[in-house]
């Protein structure tokens, strides 16, 4: 037997979404079962046969001293204020810097600012090109500005697997913690990807939802009708943190941080294997690694896209490896899809329901597909049982990364 | 009509306030931007390429890296 691990608790939350500026007003608005999805008013939307998508409810640049907004991207941007957040939110923690991490990634980077600034540089030159083009296009982008700010010098990541992106941050934060290079770790995931070349090229590989008629019922998992995800932006941050530093402190925690799985399908760059044997394989190392069984596990916030090929595929390794008695639930119903912030914002989700003991239900979800055995929370949000419990958050990306990191209440 | 040292150093006091937060008032002749205003050398090619649109002067890489100063920059523009 080895020696006990370092455990690993969460202590701080922050998160921008298409449903609120931090955590207190999107969370109520998930309890509320409202939607971040509205009609894109721009001109180029004649080009696209998707005329919608999930907006940030805050403006980042609303928020943000212009200087500052000057030279981040606008996911540089969602990552810095849900980074702020969450270290307030965690006490403004007194740490070593050499004590200190940050693992922030995005599944994209700054793909506006690289559009943006070839623009500028075909029609005006290079000597127009912002001195701050590279560090705004470049995906460690906002894992640099977090770690200058906070002063981490334990070691500053950015892990890139698109829509599993902010999932295997914060796992690697968790290992950070465990082998001993950090005492605190600031992790997470951030996308700002609302563009024209976007969503053309997502709807090329007809991922998208089309149901410009109707954009807030449009990202509906699970449900018969679904025809494709919602593209949503916006970033969740949470504070990681080793349980005697946070007891040291005298820290508020929120959950145990208690195991992270991962694997790769080697099947294919986009599709997801139709047996599910990589989600199986995620959701059993998770439970290995967080030394949980299947009845541990009180709830699941679902990857869930509303891809008609994912959703049942996941609920399928669900009912297979951790049972058919979590509450599960797809936020994405309501969020749109935030690929590399999903895991971040569906972390502070999953971590919120275990300390508030409620469950936001799926919206949308009117003719349950075939084959869905799970236990999908619909109409009104459930409440958890007391006790020690513990939930998953999945998170799967093209590339074939899949990622399950489990949170158990303290 | 030739621009006077207070308007130039009124537009520069604008630029830098734009590009780095710092209040107009601080930018003053005396001022190293490095030492005293804190700018890096990447937000001093953004204020070099904003004075130049607005003077109408155009300030070469290799003077740049010689102007220290807030009144460098001044002296530069005016003559």
């Amino acid at each position: 037997m080895s020696r006990d691990r370092v455990r690993v608790v969460v202590t701080g939350l922050g998160v921008t979404t298409p449903l609120g500026g931090d955590v207190a007003s999107t969370w109520s608005a998930l309890l509320a079962g409202q939607s971040g999805v509205r009609t894109l008013t721009e001109d180029w939307i004649d080009l696209l046969p998707v005329k919608f998508a999930a907006r940030a409810a805050v403006e980042p640049t609303d928020v943000l001293p212009k200087p500052e907004s000057r030279r981040l991207d606008r996911a540089e941007q969602f990552a810095v204020i849900a980074a702020r957040e969450a270290w307030r939110d965690a006490g403004t923690p007194k740490v070593a810097p050499d004590r200190l991490g940050v693992v922030v990634g995005s599944g994209i980077g700054g793909i506006t600012t690289i559009l943006a600034a070839y623009d500028v540089f075909k029609e005006k030159g290079w000597q127009r090109l912002s001195p701050f083009t590279v560090p705004m296009l470049m995906p460690n982008g906002s894992a640099g500005w977090i770690g200058i700010e906070l002063g981490a010098t334990a070691g500053v990541h950015a892990t890139v697997s698109a829509c599993a992106t902010g999932a295997e941050s914060i796992g690697y934060a968790m290992e950070m913690i465990r082998s001993g290079r950090a005492d605190v770790v600031v992790a997470g995931g951030t996308e700002a990807a609302i563009h024209p070349l976007n969503l053309g090229s997502f709807a090329a590989m007809r991922a998208m939802s089309t149901r410009n008629d109707e954009p807030h019922r449009a990202s509906r998992p699970w449900d018969k009708d679904r025809d494709g995800f919602v593209l949503g932006e916006g970033a969740g941050i949470i504070v990681l943190e080793s349980e005697a530093h946070a007891l040291g402190r005298g820290a508020r925690v929120y959950a145990e941080a208690a195991g992270v799985g991962y694997s790769g399908d080697a099947h294919h760059i986009a599709q997801p294997e139709p047996t599910g044997a990589g989600l199986r394989s995620a959701a059993r190392r998770v439970l290995e690694d967080a030394r949980l069984t299947g009845k541990d596990i009180r709830h699941v916030n679902a990857h869930a896209t509303s891809t008609p090929a994912g959703d049942v595929v996941e609920a399928l390794a669900i009912q297979d490896i951790i049972g058919d008695h979590p509450i599960v639930t797809a936020t994405k119903s309501m969020t749109g899809h935030l690929l590399g912030g999903a895991g971040g914002i569906e972390s502070v989700f999953t971590i919120k329901a275990l300390y508030d003991r409620v469950v936001p239900a799926t919206v949308n979800l009117d003719n349950l597909d075939d084959g869905v055995e799970v236990d999908i929370v619909r109409g009104e949000p459930r409440p958890l049982p007391s006790g020690q419990i513990a939930a998953i958050n999945n998170s799967f990306g093209f590339g074939g990364h899949n990622v399950a990191v489990a949170f158990a209440s303290i | 009509m030739a621009v006077t040292e207070q308007e130039i150093l009124a537009g520069l006091g604008k630029i830098i306030n734009e590009i780095t937060g710092i209040p107009a008032v601080e930018v003053t002749p005396e001022k190293n931007f490095v030492d005293d205003l804190d700018i890096d050398s990447l937000s001093m090619v953004e204020i070099a390429v904003a004075a130049q649109d607005e003077f109408g002067v155009e300030i070469p890489d290799d003077q740049l890296k010689h102007l220290k100063t807030v009144k460098d920059v001044v002296n530069f523009i005016q003559n």
